[in-house]
């Protein structure tokens, strides 16, 4: 088996006539925590779908285990995609069920194993998250970092092999947030399994990413260790790690130059 | 809202909507002879069939056994003929001189057709259902008359028919009459 | 004019692409061998949001329609002295016109909208995605056991239209009116076939139910995933519905009762 669970290579997507990747080339290292970091707006949702296979590339191959995800037929898809997970970024837990029916939907949906089975995979699932006493609960009853931590719970239902998180911190106070990440990094210490987070949570996540992936302007703009981005050359590294409101990455958008002139030379 | 408790009220959904069908067919279209029965199909020429539609009934002695199923003119002689389709039962019961008219219920009601049957021969029956005349000794009283008379099959043509009476001729009929006397 | 050319044929491709987009959907949905053990509860489930949930609104329309027609008959034919084919005449308007028609309409309006709004919002929630991504296709897990319950809840619903709005009728007619009892029945008995009328009533509400759960649940599918899309996409449903059931019942009126 290689290095790598996912593999992007050369890959460029366009959304009508917006070029939102071009020749973007990266990887996932097995059994790390993998941070995707960038600027709102250029697409790093777009490359989950890219992996989980909901969109398909222009041109440039995406490996998932060793095999191309655009390739696949769908049968393979589907039996792919039960080795990976994804929790989105609203959780998007089903509104008709319970919690508990939550979680057991996909080891209902794909294993033959009893009901009683089912019971325990699902309160161990939910121990692990902190939600065991909640599993009678209906979405709409729990908090938003609640939400976040059943929809965890259902993710790593089938023991996947990777874990893609979209935006976890998103709109999380401070406690549900330090506990998200917490969870995170145990889950992947404790089941083994490879994680890819996207996210513009730079503290937090450079604090439990073994490896990290800056995106901006269609493609890759540094990669390495966290240490590795904190000491990196490039200015666009730098303001997005600091957060510094000005440089690369304007703080106007399409401004007219007269202002962009009065603004310039503040910050870098 | 449980499991059992949703079974149980779209249960009882399917189970009128069953119901209303039921109800629809049994009292609102007379199911048992109208549709799901088995037909046969008679013809009949007449001279003029008035206002006579199709789906009117076709009675006998004022008991619907039938409906009108086409309206069509005779390619050779210009006069319409009338395609009864009539409850299978009724198949190789009458005799061909059983006669046809078409009647006007009340005053301002439907025309419908009215069969006063002939009731066929028992060997006629037997012949026309296809099965082998065993005793050809005895005459029936039909055949006294010389004329040998066969019972009424799928597909016969009726030629003893009455038509339509048409008010317009009755008066004109009437109003001659009078200036003749 | 040119400008106008080319709004117009861009227009017309959107449109053609969405009734490809929409049978792709059917198809996707329709195409697949159904399993039994899980979708039996599925769509008992759907049946019941579907199909029980609109059942008191027929129910109530059905009768004030019967009363209705009863009272608006009995005023027309009482002027002819012909007070006793007021059981044809409400039967027959019901079987092949009202009750499928109006069924449809009303189930536009409770049911395909909140098909729309639930696939929408389900949409912009992720779950469709999320779905997707655990490997359950979501055409086979939502919208398959959805467009079921449509296809058969309707035509049960407007059977249910049709014998409530009869007795409806009945109570106006005999009872309030004073049209003979054994006259309603029996002229409405000798003249509505079951082939005739109620068969094709049948058939018209299996295409309704066909049109409406369809552009419902592609509607919602299709729709664009924020407030402001979910909302359209319902107003469409409604309309689109609608318009589709009044015009495809004047095409199968043509077909079938005209000989």
């Amino acid at each position: 088996m290689s290095q790598s669970i996912v593999e992007v290579k050369d890959v460029t997507f366009s959304r009508g006539n917006r070029v939102i990747y071009k020749n973007m080339s990266f990887s996932v290292p097995r059994g790390k925590i993998t941070a995707i970091m960038g600027p709102s707006g250029i697409g790093k949702t777009t490359m989950l779908r890219l992996i989980g296979g909901q969109l398909r590339p222009d041109s440039g191959d995406i490996t998932f285990q060793g095999t191309s995800v655009p390739a696949m037929s769908r049968a393979d898809l589907y039996h792919a995609r039960k080795q990976m997970s994804m929790l989105f970024q609203s959780g998007a837990l089903f509104t008709d069920m319970s919690v508990f029916d939550n979680v057991a939907f996909p080891l209902r949906e794909h294993t033959q194993l009893s009901e009683d089975l089912i019971r325990l995979v699902v309160l161990m699932k939910l121990q692990a998250v902190g939600l065991r006493g909640a599993r009678d609960l209906m979405p709409s009853e729990l908090s938003g970092g609640m939400a976040r931590r059943a929809a965890l719970a259902r993710a790593i239902a089938l023991d996947p092999e990777l874990i893609m998180y979209d935006e976890p911190f998103a709109g999380q106070d401070p406690i549900s947030m330090g506990v998200l990440v917490r969870m995170i990094k145990s889950l992947n210490e404790v089941l083994g399994l490879s994680s890819l987070i996207v996210t513009h949570d730079v503290t937090e996540v450079l604090s439990i990413a073994d490896h990290v992936v800056i995106i901006a302007e269609q493609g890759v703009i540094g990669s390495g260790t966290p240490e590795q981005m904190l000491a990196h050359s490039s200015p666009l590294v730098q303001q997005f790690l600091q957060g510094l409101a000005d440089g690369p990455v304007p703080f106007h958008f399409n401004a007219a130059p007269y202002e962009e002139e009065l603004l310039s030379g503040g910050t870098q | 809202m449980n499991t059992r408790k949703i079974e149980i009220l779209v249960g009882l959904f399917v189970a009128l909507g069953v119901a209303a069908f039921v109800m629809l067919a049994m009292k609102v279209a007379n199911a048992g002879i109208s549709g799901n029965g088995e037909t046969y199909t008679l013809q009949a020429k007449f001279d003029n069939i008035g206002s006579l539609k199709t789906r009117a009934p076709i009675k006998v002695g004022g008991v619907v056994i039938g409906r009108v199923d086409g309206i069509q003119i005779h390619p050779e002689e210009f006069v319409p003929v009338v395609s009864m389709s009539i409850d299978k039962t009724y198949e190789c019961q009458f005799s061909d001189t059983t006669s046809v008219s078409i009647l006007t219920s009340g005053i301002l009601g439907e025309q419908y057709l009215g069969i006063s049957p002939v009731i066929a021969s028992d060997s006629a029956k037997q012949s026309c259902l296809g099965n082998e005349v065993v005793n050809q000794d005895e005459m029936d009283l039909d055949d006294l008359f010389g004329v040998e008379s066969k019972a009424l099959k799928n597909g016969d043509l009726i030629t003893d028919t009455k038509s339509a009476l048409v008010l317009e001729e009755l008066i004109g009929q009437f109003l001659f009459n009078q200036g003749s006397e | 004019m040119i400008d106008l050319l080319q709004k117009l044929g861009h227009k017309t491709l959107s449109r053609f692409a969405s009734i490809g987009r929409a049978t792709q959907m059917l198809l996707g949905a329709l195409l697949n061998v159904p399993n039994l053990r899980k979708g039996t509860p599925l769509l008992i489930k759907q049946l019941y949001m579907v199909g029980h949930q609109s059942l008191l609104i027929i129910m109530v329309s059905g009768l004030f329609i019967g009363m209705v027609l009863a009272l608006q008959g009995y005023t027309v034919l009482v002027g002819y002295g012909a007070e006793d084919s007021l059981g044809p005449l409400v039967a027959l308007s019901l079987l092949r016109e009202l009750g499928p028609v109006v069924t449809a309409l009303l189930f536009a309006g409770r049911a395909g909208s909140a098909l729309t709004a639930e696939i929408g919002l389900m949409k912009a929630t992720e779950q469709l995605s999320s779905l997707e991504m655990m490997a359950v296709d979501p055409l086979k897990r939502v919208v398959a056991p959805r467009f079921w319950a449509g296809f058969i809840s309707m035509p049960l619903l407007a059977l249910i239209f049709s014998a409530v709005a009869i007795l409806g009728a009945h109570l106006v007619g005999v009872d309030w009116l004073g049209v003979d009892s054994g006259s309603f029945w029996s002229i409405m008995q000798s003249q509505v076939s079951l082939q005739q009328d109620i068969m094709n009533g049948l058939i018209k509400s299996f295409v309704f139910a066909l049109i409406v759960t369809w552009i419902a649940l592609y509607k919602g599918y299709d729709c664009i995933p924020t407030s402001e899309g979910i909302s359209k996409a319902t107003t469409e449903t409604v309309v689109h519905s609608s318009l589709a059931v009044l015009g495809f019942d004047f095409v199968l009126t043509a077909v079938m009762f005209s000989s």
